[in-house]
């Protein structure tokens, strides 16, 4: 795993999550939703944030650690201006979705799990938007897109790189 | 002999009472309700094939090895995570199941380096050994691809390989050889309850991350080996196994640091000792370790230890090295000119914590049938002597109550002046396992101590109390217990003297005592009092541990009868769960206590002045024994400045590191013209000695040992003593050299000695103990198996007694020129005075002393964190770093006192408890100001030092 370099200063990352740990401490099992509001804060999960909700919380850096690795949503970097995610799942893939997950990183010069590097886009696949019955579906920015093609990528890349 | 296997059943036991029978491969099995069918199977001497599991952490079924097959069920189960049922009947080798384990371990195979014969974990692996249970010849799938294996692949880095970490200094982690069973994880958590690792990533990118994917040293780990004993490969290994190879042969044997008393195999390859690694079947630590016993062992072979006897005129000249009959008979030749000069009391001795039972015992002997006097002190007298009189006087008898299996039924557990989590870390696991479990923790410290804010185990209750202020607290605990009803008055009436509970029921429910008086002095919140009180007497079984936060202060005797009392109005002894336990510091000092060190008790805390005791002795000795108690350590020292007291036989103990008020220790030492130091190094007291006697280690010698719990456990020689005798053995013939017939030819003849005379040892012998593992005292005719829990049914004095604990602050008191509260403690790495430790690589995690200090305090002083400080009390002023930190309260600032160029004891005081002359430690008026470096004293003693520790011919002095 690799440790991105936050681009925060570290007293304010600090006071920040504390700020978000506070709103949510009281939820049964707080974590996963500490850790959903500290990527709604920053954009993603700073590494400065774990130990400030581990002594928070009594568990163990390594803890929560463990946990922020584990699910790809949480960010470990900032991610581009805009994201979009292709889905790869197996109704979207008989529908051809392999041949527009080719196409749209050549368009874009990325590959999955990757930022351009004007930092227009980032590039994410997702397995099911339980919208197979439009496969090949793709999200950008939170809303579905269903039935892609072509034409829709090319809109798609307009629209990111505007 | 050859190596001990211990059965890994694969899940831990149950303790239902419940019996369910089943049949596995046609065989019948009954086993508690709630166990594994792999631990069932392994009952009936079955085997199932398995990798994640292992009977120190729960089940967790990731591996797929362990599947079987149960009639009437659908699929192969994992036997490690199905439990029994009544009338199952498993298979555990059908043809179904052996192709599955064939194709799981062909999967494992395909991303593991297969360097099987130059791998450390050759011979002992279980991969090896599973791949070759379930008959693996071929990988179908190669090895080539995505693996994490090969540092390069195709002529590329290979991004998933990762280099090993070294940053242990005792284990490496490789994580190519990793196959991600999460045993080290599980064993973290579950087992040492450090929560240092986790598994990282998801799927293929699965790894083992040290804190945040950090190496080892830098993460929360503290290095107490429990992963490296659950890993099943090479991954996490001993860096001595890497170096040395397996071992062939292992000895069951007892760890010589703290009072826990953990039972190790020394495992060895010849008569090198390969690693120490925790016996499942000791009865204090079930399988666990801490940093100290499991690998911090290398002081043993140090090169700074002495291994030539040595002796000197004067402290000014240097050493010379003579033989042992030289040494002796000179040291023999010595203490008899003093007493024809100075009078038969004019010598005495120290016995020592570290040594075994049959060693303290004969050190005592020595000193009663062979000096004639009663000078007899042990290092008990500056750490648990308060616990021998204040238990002696409400209960009887001077030990704890419980076992340490007992935490596991206590429900509400009060920690007093004790950091088990630093000072008795195995404990502390077992401990916090219960307090994940449910039980409720309160902590009376004035530091916020890793106790009190572990992961998982936080205080429910932390009380930081002004240091001196203990008798005050816990007496307002008994108040708010008492003015609330909340006392057990059936169990009082029936165990207790009705009329003296009155008595004390109505001190300590005068409003003086009440939680809202004892705040204005204590600092402690009323509430927090008297929540935790009213926990503590309603919360279930209640069960008290303290240590040297108690003992060591000037009411340290009235606070052990403070907390003696609360049990008692809480009726919470006598029983599983609950009881009154001191957490003793060093390895032996429960058994030097019993041993008969101390001047007023012969062994078995039987008082000189008994006319039945002493006959024993006088008959068995042939030698009249003194009435009247002999001299304390600080008596002798007194004497010695007064010029009566001119020799002492000192062995395994660096009195003026671990005494109080170093100056006057010096003085002391420096007055006499017989200093006989018998130890591993030259310690800080050999500097003012003038006969070096070198000791031999725990691995060296057949012995027990008794820990905090009573219980005697056996030390087992693995290794000739380096030194050339055991320290029984050195003692012997300094006693032959003054005039005594002894002939003990196996420290097993010293036990018989001691079990014939003393009667809670009376069926202890090396016979039962080598059939018992081990035994807790009592054990005589009425406990032939020994006595886990004390007090059942009725107090050993008869009835227990309630005594009233009037609070009386120390003389120690801050003022304008001493504001701030100096207390002290230890921590996890280092042990004691640090002369085992510090010679090991533990001192990577604390190579120094500091001065914790509050910010607030630090600020109004300019200090900054890591800047050098003065700390000055009205007994002297010593320089070390500063910590800054709030973990200390404004006004308290806190060391420790491993290092001796830190010399915390220049600035302790010469108070001490009233009743056992136990030093005050723990409270000590200091001022800290900005510094530049050393004081005067530490320049002028490290001088000294270096002077006194010359021997002749060698170029580099020792140390």
């Amino acid at each position: 795993m690799m440790q991105p370099a936050s681009t925060q200063a570290p007293e304010d990352v600090v006071a920040r999550t504390a700020a978000v740990i506070a709103d949510l401490s009281g939820l049964e099992g707080p974590l996963l939703p500490i850790l959903h509001g500290i990527q709604e804060e920053f954009g993603f999960v700073p590494n400065e944030s774990l130990p400030v909700i581990a002594e928070a919380l009594n568990i163990s850096k390594a803890e929560a650690h463990g946990v922020v690795t584990f699910y790809h949503d949480y960010r470990r970097a900032p991610a581009g201006r805009h994201v979009l995610k292709i889905c790869r799942a197996e109704a979207c893939q008989s529908m051809g979705s392999d041949a527009i997950a080719a196409r749209i990183q050549q368009l874009l010069g990325i590959g999955f799990h990757e930022t351009a590097a004007d930092g227009s886009v980032t590039l994410d696949p997702v397995y099911c938007l339980g919208l197979c019955a439009c496969a090949p579906s793709a999200m950008l920015d939170g809303e579905v897109i269903g039935r892609l093609d072509a034409d829709k990528l090319d809109e798609i890349v307009a629209e990111v790189r505007s | 002999m050859g190596l001990i296997q211990e059965i890994d059943y694969g899940t831990p036991a149950s303790k239902a009472e419940k019996q369910i029978t089943l049949t596995v491969d046609g065989f019948t099995v009954t086993v508690p309700e709630g166990t594994s069918i792999m631990r069932a199977s392994m009952e009936a001497g079955i085997a199932i094939p398995k990798l994640c599991a292992t009977d120190m952490v729960d089940a967790f079924g990731s591996c797929r090895l362990c599947l079987v097959e149960i009639e009437g069920r659908a699929g192969t189960p994992s036997s490690c995570t199905t439990p029994v049922m009544p009338g199952m009947v498993v298979k555990t080798q059908t043809e179904r199941l052996k192709t599955i384990r064939k194709g799981v371990m062909e999967l494992y195979i395909s991303d593991h380096p297969l360097d099987c014969l130059t791998c450390a974990a050759n011979g002992d692996c279980e991969l090896q050994t599973q791949a070759g249970v379930v008959g693996l010849r071929d990988v179908r799938y190669g090895y080539e691809g995505d693996n994490h294996v090969f540092k390069r692949q195709d002529g590329a880095e290979n991004f998933r390989w990762m280099p090993q970490d070294e940053s242990n200094p005792y284990f490496t982690y490789d994580p190519s050889k990793c196959i991600v069973c999460s045993r080290c994880v599980r064993a973290c958590e579950e087992v040492q309850g450090t929560f240092a690792l986790t598994i990282e990533g998801r799927g293929f990118e699965s790894r083992v991350s040290p804190g945040m994917h950090q190496p080892f040293l830098e993460s929360e780990c503290v290095s107490c080996g429990a992963c490296v004993q659950a890993c099943p490969t090479a991954t996490l290994t001993e860096k001595s196994v890497i170096k040395i190879g397996q071992p062939e042969h292992s000895v069951v044997t007892t760890c010589a640091y703290c009072g826990v008393g953990c039972s190790f195999k020394a495992e060895m390859r010849g008569d090198e000792l390969v690693r120490m690694v925790p016996w499942k079947d000791g009865k204090a630590n079930r399988g666990h370790s801490c940093v100290k016993g499991r690998f911090a062992y290398g002081y043993a072979t140090h090169k700074e230890r002495i291994l030539n006897p040595m002796i000197r005129e004067k402290i000014s000249d240097p050493w010379r090295e003579v033989s042992w009959e030289e040494a002796l008979a000179h040291t023999a030749k010595e203490f008899r000119r003093i007493q024809y000069q100075y009078g038969r009391g004019a010598i005495g001795g120290i016995t020592s914590s570290r040594c075994t039972n049959e060693e303290t015992y004969l050190v005592q002997k020595l000193i009663r049938q062979g000096f004639g006097n009663n000078n007899v002190d042990t290092c008990a007298r500056v750490c648990h002597s308060p616990t021998g009189y204040g238990l002696g006087q409400t209960y009887g008898t001077s030990a704890g109550t419980q076992d340490f299996d007992s935490v596991e039924e206590s429900d509400v557990i009060v920690v007093i002046g004790a950091n088990p989590s630093a000072a008795h870390p195995v404990f502390a696991s077992r401990m916090k396992k219960r307090i994940r479990q449910g039980a409720k923790l309160i902590v009376l410290d004035p530091r916020i101590t890793e106790t009190v804010d572990s992961v998982h185990a936080k205080a429910d209750y932390h009380l930081p109390l002004k240091p001196g202020t203990n008798v005050a607290v816990v007496t307002s605990l008994a108040h708010v217990i008492v003015t609330e009803g909340l006392f057990d008055e059936k169990f009082i009436r029936e165990r207790c003297d009705w009329s003296e509970f009155e008595d004390w029921a109505a001190f300590v429910a005068e409003e003086r005592n009440s939680p809202e008086e004892v705040e204005k002095l204590s600092g402690v919140p009323a509430e927090l009092i008297r929540g935790a009180a009213r926990l503590y007497a309603t919360g279930g079984n209640g069960a008290i541990y303290y240590g040297l936060g108690v003992t060591e202060h000037s009411q340290g005797s009235t606070t052990v009868i403070a907390i003696a009392n609360l049990a008692m109005a809480t009726g919470n002894i006598g029983r599983r769960g609950v009881g009154v336990n001191p957490l003793r510091g060093q390895n032996n000092v429960q058994g030097s206590c019993d041993m008969g060190s101390f001047p007023h008790e012969l062994p078995g805390y039987r008082h000189v002045s008994g006319d039945a005791v002493r006959d024993i002795y006088e008959s068995l000795w042939g030698v009249k024994i003194d009435n009247e108690p002999g001299l304390r350590i600080p008596n002798m020292l007194d004497a010695a400045v007064e010029g009566t007291f001119k020799g002492i036989y000192i062995q395994g103990e660096d009195i003026l590191q671990s005494d109080p008020d170093t100056k006057h220790v010096s003085a002391g030492l420096a007055a006499m013209e017989c200093v006989v130091v018998q130890d591993l190094f030259l310690n800080e007291t050999a500097n003012y000695a003038h006969v070096f006697l070198p000791g031999s280690t725990f691995l060296e010698k057949d012995g027990t040992f008794t820990n905090a719990e009573r219980r005697i456990n056996r030390v087992r020689k693995v290794m000739a003593p380096k030194n050339g005798y055991a320290d029984w053995e050195v003692t012997q013939i300094l006693a032959q050299a003054m005039g005594l017939s002894w002939n003990y030819t196996h420290p097993s003849e010293i036990m018989d000695e001691i079990a014939r005379t003393t009667p809670s040892f009376a069926y202890v012998s090396y016979g039962l103990l080598d059939e018992k593992g081990s035994v807790q005292w009592p054990c005589n005719e009425k406990a032939p198996d020994g006595t886990p829990i004390m007090h059942i049914g009725g107090f050993v004095r008869g009835k227990g007694k309630f005594i009233r604990t009037e609070y009386v602050a120390t003389d120690e008191k801050t003022g304008p020129r001493f504001p701030l509260l100096l207390t002290t403690g230890r921590i996890l790495s280092q042990y004691n005075v640090g002369a085992q430790t510090r010679r090991t690589d533990n001192v990577l995690w604390h190579s120094e002393d500091r001065l914790e200090i509050h910010p607030h305090d630090a600020e109004q002083r300019g200090i900054r964190d890591g800047d050098w400080v003065r700390l000055a009390s009205r007994a002297g002023e010593t320089t070390l770093r500063a910590l800054i930190t709030e973990r200390v309260a404004p006004g308290v600032v806190y060391t420790t006192f491993h290092h001796p160029d830190t010399q915390a004891n220049v600035i302790t005081t010469d108070f001490s408890d009233w009743a056992t002359n136990c030093p005050e430690y723990k409270v000590t008026a200091v001022q800290v100001s900005p510094s530049n470096g050393p004081s005067t004293w530490q320049q002028d003693y490290d001088e000294l030092s270096r002077r006194s520790r010359r021997i002749e011919g060698r170029l580099e002095a020792a140390e």
